[in-house]
């Protein structure tokens, strides 16, 4: 068996939903042991959420819980008990990445802030996930992904022109990618601090605001905009989304030669000989008018067939696809981008495994999210040393 | 100063455009110390033109989306058309870390640049190949940018209202590809501290835009549905949508997850209409969301976004004022955090650029460098750390080795 990149890193897991879990993912897909701890009965929010295998609600068979805490071990404790949050420390002691999405301040009322699990664990990497992060006007305020996408002007940064709707609202982003943005954020900063750690020792506080990492994933604009709060719209390029025969194609002719390609996929029309369309410049001067020319065309063509044509003269073109299309894409398949995984209610199904193939140490496609408290006696019995009869009290008292 | 992160870790770096040299930005943020090679042969083209603002009128120098997207960098220029090119560039990569590069697959080992070429020079090297649909399978040379990516890889199908065109995801799209990019090379790194051994990461970009919205696939995988595109809807909550507020184009977005927070909606709104039976439990509310949508519109619409979402935050409700750029250049909890910083740039002046999106507590994380000037630190790479004499620097300089 080929060895993991994060083998031996051992990562405590108290979050619910997207962004903590898909970093704890992150972790856990390339080798690092993440528990994760959910609250008793209840478990995970994202339990409770679809999409369900067969639209049957199920906690164990939301595909959003499946997806985002594969390779992870599963307990349940309950942090409202004194010996809750007793056993919960003494993880902490044994972890080197602690992940949390608590309201800030909660786990200060806990008494398992960073100030007293760093006194027991000086080298842990104490790693918060919040909406605003734990400071500023905004740290106590309440946001979904909705909130976060809109508040981040994210919704208003549109590059590639498409028909203007003038008055209705921006729309948010499909997938709530916002929040698997902060996650990845944060994974980035854990292997950071991890890596520090190598040689000092010390662990860190890590503090990961949801809004911030949405911001810097439109960096470029966010960086115009405090620059020139007034800064003119661009008219843009030739191309971007256009309607074709059976759907839309992407075309992105940013640079000359790849305007060329355009010409040479569309038979090179004798307009594009014309003045109009010289250069860029000149291209953005008519946009328009080129514009309704290569919709014309395209709208004569297949979305696939525009794709193959167009890259195999050098233009660089997308069809929108649908996750249909994906999973029975060929580069996808035979990249092996889906890996099948057991579950044992759930089944066997395929799931997205990581955009990065490693040559040494492979994404690993071992385990599917754990079922609610599956792993309580392999972590309470076997690693921190309680008793079945210890185990099974402790579930009476509702705090496992 | 204190150290970042990665101090001590040296990258040589061969992206460009947005989203390579996003992933070399962050771990440049993190201290580490990233050396961009490029040429007056073959400039980044974001020192040339952006989809977003056009082409660059001045000089390469004074490109603004190159300089945010490579702040705290070093610049070295280097003609990898010629042999002797390549030969210092793989010099450099022996006392380098990691390699990053982002041209089409095949391209770098043609130049004698591909991984085999740096291992032999650096057996524990880390090297980061970024691609459009990944460096291998039948479509491995195809080319891309953000909105091809988002395409292929389904998040615009999904992304836009339900009777309206898909949505042409752009420049994030690339910046997420970065941020997976810089997740992977730390990973590779911790791996190569713990056993000695450096390795190759193929990373596809299409594949990074699906991963990111993984949940979506699960739907096809368990049910062979393909979710459409749902506006600013969700498939629980409602409210949950944007409504319009005093002033043009100024809306606030409100999203209700629970009873509480219906509850305390419905007060600070006191419409009598809301304690209708449409809207008695979550799910008569989401049946029944255009009138519900209606009604809170109603109230939203004489009031400033600020009013509405102070309102409703201070009663535990998830109201937010929708901000553009303009917008959000005066935003308080931006102001507050600090997360825009001064930077000096020699051609271009000051310039406000955005901080990293992390904060640590021991070791800084920083944005305080601007980007280089095309071939600004040559003295540095080529004298300092690779022991050139001044003659032979200006001799590659004079062949257009060094250009």
């Amino acid at each position: 068996m080929a060895e993991t990149a994060l083998d031996g890193v051992k990562v405590l897991e108290y979050c619910q939903m997207i962004s903590g879990p898909y970093c704890g993912k992150l972790l856990a897909d390339l080798g690092a042991e993440v528990i994760k701890v959910e609250e008793p009965q209840l478990g995970d929010g994202a339990r409770r959420r679809g999409p369900f295998l067969d639209d049957v609600p199920h906690p164990e068979k939301s595909g959003l819980f499946l997806y985002l805490n594969t390779n992870k071990l599963g307990i349940t404790l309950n942090l409202r008990t004194t010996s809750g949050r007793h056993i919960f420390q003494r993880l902490a002691e044994q972890a080197d990445i602690l992940i949390e999405d608590r309201p800030p301040g909660e786990m200060a009322k806990l008494g398992l802030d960073y100030d007293s699990l760093s006194a027991v664990n000086p080298g842990l990497i104490f790693t918060s996930i919040t909406p605003y992060g734990q400071t500023g006007p905004y740290r106590d305020y309440k946001s979904y992904h909705l909130n976060l996408y809109h508040a981040t002007g994210l919704s208003s940064f549109v590059y590639v022109p498409r028909q203007a709707e003038p008055d209705s609202p921006p729309v948010v982003a499909g997938g709530q990618v916002g929040d698997y943005d902060g996650g990845l954020t944060a994974a980035v900063a854990a292997l950071a601090a991890l890596w520090v750690r190598l040689t000092t020792g010390e662990g860190q506080y890590i503090d990961i605001s949801k809004f911030e990492a949405l911001l810097a994933m439109e960096r470029v604009e966010i960086c115009r905009f405090a620059n020139q709060p007034d800064a003119p719209p661009w008219k843009g390029m030739v191309g971007g989304l256009v309607p074709c025969q059976d759907g839309h194609v992407v075309v992105t002719p940013a640079q000359n030669h790849q305007w060329q390609a355009l010409m040479k996929l569309m038979g090179n029309p004798a307009w594009a000989q014309e003045e109009d369309c010289r250069d860029e410049f000149a291209r953005a001067q008519h946009r328009d008018e080129i514009q309704q020319r290569l919709e014309e065309w395209m709208a004569q063509h297949p979305k696939e067939e525009i794709y193959s044509e167009g890259q195999r003269v050098g233009l660089p073109v997308g069809p929108v696809r649908t996750v249909a299309e994906i999973a029975n894409w060929q580069q996808a398949r035979q990249r092996g981008f889906f890996a099948p995984l057991d579950h044992p209610q759930a089944g066997r199904l395929e799931y997205p495994s990581a955009a990065y193939k490693m040559s040494e140490t492979p994404w690993r496609g071992e385990r599917a999210a754990p079922l609610l408290g599956e792993h309580n006696e392999q972590v309470y019995c076997c690693r921190l040393g309680y008793s079945r009869e210890e185990l099974a009290r402790m579930a009476a008292a509702g705090i496992i | 100063m204190t150290k970042g992160p990665l101090d001590g870790v040296r990258i040589l770096d061969f992206t460009w455009a947005w989203a390579g040299p996003y992933g070399t930005l962050l771990l440049a943020m993190l201290g580490a110390e990233v050396i961009k090679v490029e040429s007056r042969r073959r400039l980044d083209h974001t020192r040339l033109r952006s989809l977003m603002a056009g082409p660059t009128l001045t000089s390469p120098d004074h490109a603004v989306v190159f300089n945010d997207l490579n702040i705290g960098k070093l610049g070295l220029a280097l003609n990898l058309s010629q042999p002797k090119a390549v030969e210092i560039a793989k010099r450099v990569a022996r006392i380098s870390d990691v390699v990053t590069q982002n041209m089409r697959p095949g391209v770098m080992d043609r130049l004698g640049l591909g991984y085999d070429d740096f291992k032999a020079v650096k057996p524990d090297i880390i090297m980061l190949s970024s691609s459009a649909v990944g460096a291998t399978g039948p479509e491995r040379t195809y080319s891309g940018y953000a909105p091809t990516f988002a395409a292929l890889g389904g998040h615009s199908y999904i992304s836009g209202n339900p009777e309206g065109h898909p949505l042409p995801i752009s420049g994030a799209v690339d910046l997420r590809v970065g941020t997976t990019s810089a997740f992977a090379i730390l990973a590779a790194l911790y791996y190569r501290a713990r056993t000695g051994k450096g390795q190759h990461i193929d990373l596809s970009s299409t594949e990074a835009v699906s991963a990111l919205i993984g949940h979506v696939f699960m739907d096809y995988s368990m049910n062979s549905r393909v979710q459409a595109r749902a506006g600013n809807r969700d498939q629980i909550m409602a409210p949950h949508s944007c409504y319009r507020c005093l002033g043009k184009y100024k809306w606030v977005a409100i999203a209700v997850a629970s009873e509480e927070e219906w509850d305390a909606l419905r007060n600070v709104v006191g419409d009598s209409r809301l304690a209708d039976e449409r809207f008695a439990d979550a799910h008569s509310r989401w049946q029944n969301q255009e009138d519900l949508d209606q009604i809170i519109g109603e109230w939203t619409s004489s009031r400033s976004q600020e009013e509405v979402a102070q309102a409703l935050q201070k009663v535990g409700v998830a109201a937010t004022p929708v901000l553009d750029g303009p917008a959000l250049s005066r935003d308080a909890q931006i102001h507050a955090r600090g997360i825009l910083k001064r930077v000096q740039h020699p051609a271009i002046g000051e310039r406000l650029t955005l901080g990293p999106p992390w904060s640590f507590s021991r070791t800084p994380a920083r944005a305080d460098r601007p980007a280089p000037l095309l071939g600004q630190h040559n003295q540095y790479v080529l004298g300092e750390l690779l022991g050139m004499s001044n003659e032979e620097i200006e001799k590659l300089i004079a062949e257009e080795v060094v250009y």
